[in-house]
């Protein structure tokens, strides 16, 4: 095992500590393991709280801060956070407006976000829930527990987000994460498995020269293998992926997103190769943005989303932000 | 009759065989899920353990809902939630009796495994935790001599069959046709589970 890292067991807490030396604009609870923007609850605001298993950074503590949530929860590594965790955020966070939990569609997610939400809202809290379910990989879905929630959270982070930072009640915020949400499809691709802390080896094996289409963010296998492609094949692929899913009528934001191996040197070369397929299919790009932010440990791989932008959302995406992660307009 | 300490025993040997088979359980779950299911069973129920440790409940509904509420609060994923509501709804059918028979153990976790298909939205031979559960307490629903290591066996055998089952729900589900040829963990630590208390009765 070749990991930066002291222990498995200690690998969250120990990231915690990390973030809370690097960011002292946010209060980071290591040992309820709960990360705050530091001037919540903020007077007026509807309050955003989001979680799920770590081993996903900088989703969710990088995206706390002004503009964007005000409370994210990390799980164990690919393990949902626990109820405690979510009730906890909500009432260090929640002014009185209320809060709006953003859930990924995974099982264990929804499960604890809805006994969470039971709690809180037992003691006095408003809440509110939007679930995040935009992988387009994930077919059948009437007969599977859906489709996964993946690079779309952050569209949806940052959009509900300037929504909240504006004053807009928890209804509007809620319905403007739904519409987002409802506008975003993504589609992933792995050129290597990740590595576990708990188990060390690899989640699956890959063989050099293969690639996994149509990944999720926990390591599981795609839904299909298939000899390795040149990365503007790779972008025919996932973009028509999408697009047989998304027919956008407007403008699109562009995610073009890395599994947490991938350099950028690929990423920007890779997004070059989706701009030319967006073009090639007549669908204007509003922004772009590429990076890791929704990533998979030490996957090799990327995943492209796109969400149907209107004036509204174009306005709250460009909104200021200030979070660890994405900084911009402030 | 099976009083607060029987309980307490079986919750230590169920923390023991999770520990004991915590590899195998992760190493199952790497195969279609998130390989994580054998750690976080592994710290629920060693936090299950030291919570009973510390305040010994009085009585057998006690002690499962305590054992409940630990789960809920460190397992985390879809096992915490599913696992803590099976143990919960299981511990508050018994009530506060001191002693409860085995009959009644196998009717309070009767209402624990609806609970669970409620919760999970699943059924059996969707791959899941269900296919172990479902036999095994229909068989101890039947009782009589030997009826906990015959719901132990159901409980395996339960979980043997999800092998060329198609996930339909949870993270293997993802994986489609993919994801037959392998044994769900979930239906695989709920095996353990009975097999705990069959241990526990012998």
């Amino acid at each position: 095992m070749r990991m930066l890292i002291n222990v498995p067991e200690t690998v969250v807490a120990d990231a915690l500590r990390g973030i809370a030396a690097a960011h002292p604009e946010l209060t980071v609870d290591v040992e309820h393991r709960i990360v705050v923007r530091r001037d919540a609850p903020v007077a007026g605001k509807v309050a955003l709280v989001s979680g799920g298993g770590s081993g996903h950074e900088p989703l969710h503590a990088g995206f706390v801060g002004p503009g964007m949530l005000s409370a994210a929860c990390p799980g164990e590594v690919f393990t949902s956070p626990v109820p405690d965790q979510m009730v906890r955020a909500a009432a260090a966070v929640d002014s009185g407006e209320g809060v709006l939990f953003v859930v990924k569609n995974y099982t264990g997610d929804v499960l604890n976000f809805e006994m969470a939400a039971e709690l809180a809202e037992d003691e006095g809290v408003r809440i509110a829930k939007v679930l995040v379910d935009d992988d387009v990989a994930v077919s059948d879905s009437l007969y599977t527990a859906g489709r996964r929630g993946t690079g779309a959270t952050l569209f949806v982070e940052k959009i509900a987000g300037a929504a909240a930072e504006e004053g807009a009640p928890l209804e509007r915020v809620e319905a403007i994460a739904r519409r987002v949400n409802a506008s975003s499809r993504s589609f992933g691709v792995a050129l290597g498995a990740c590595t576990t802390p708990a188990k060390g080896s690899p989640t699956f094996d890959l063989p050099a020269g293969e690639l996994e289409l149509g990944i999720g963010i926990h390591g599981e296998p795609g839904r299909e293998r298939r000899p390795m492609m040149t990365s503007g094949e790779i972008a025919d692929v996932a973009v028509d992926a999408v697009l047989a899913d998304l027919d956008p009528r407007g403008p699109v934001l562009v995610l073009v997103n890395g599994m947490g191996a991938t350099p950028l040197l690929e990423l920007y070369g890779f997004n070059a190769e989706v701009q030319r397929v967006l073009g090639e299919r007549g669908v204007p790009v509003a922004r772009t943005l590429v990076g890791n932010y929704v990533t998979s440990l030490d996957m090799a791989g990327a995943s492209v989303t796109l969400c149907e932008a209107d004036e509204e959302l174009l306005r709250l995406w460009d909104a200021p932000v200030a979070t660890p992660a994405l900084r911009w307009g402030r | 009759m099976l009083d607060a300490d029987f309980f307490a025993r079986w919750m230590g040997a169920v923390a023991a065989a999770v520990a004991r088979e915590a590899d195998r359980l992760t190493e199952l779950d790497s195969a279609i899920g998130d390989a994580d299911h054998g750690v976080n069973m592994r710290r629920g129920f060693a936090a299950v353990t030291a919570a009973l440790e510390k305040e010994p409940p009085r009585s057998p509904g006690a002690v499962l809902a305590l054992a409940g509420r630990q789960l809920i609060s460190t397992v985390g994923g879809a096992s915490g939630p599913l696992y803590g509501t099976l143990l919960r709804r299981a511990g508050k059918a018994l009530g506060d009796a001191a002693e409860v028979s085995p009959e009644q153990l196998a009717e309070a976790l009767g209402a624990g495994v609806a609970a669970v298909a409620q919760l999970g939205g699943a059924k059996a031979g969707d791959k899941t935790m269900l296919d172990a559960l479902e036999p095994a307490v229909a068989t101890l629903r039947l009782g009589g001599d030997g009826a906990f290591p015959a719901a132990a066996r159901a409980a395996e055998e339960g979980a043997e069959a999800t092998v060329p089952m198609l996930a339909r729900k949870g993270r293997a589900s993802y994986l489609g046709e993919r994801s037959v040829g392998h044994r769900d963990p979930g239906a695989t630590s709920s095996a353990l589970l009975f097999a705990a208390l069959a241990e526990v009765a012998g």
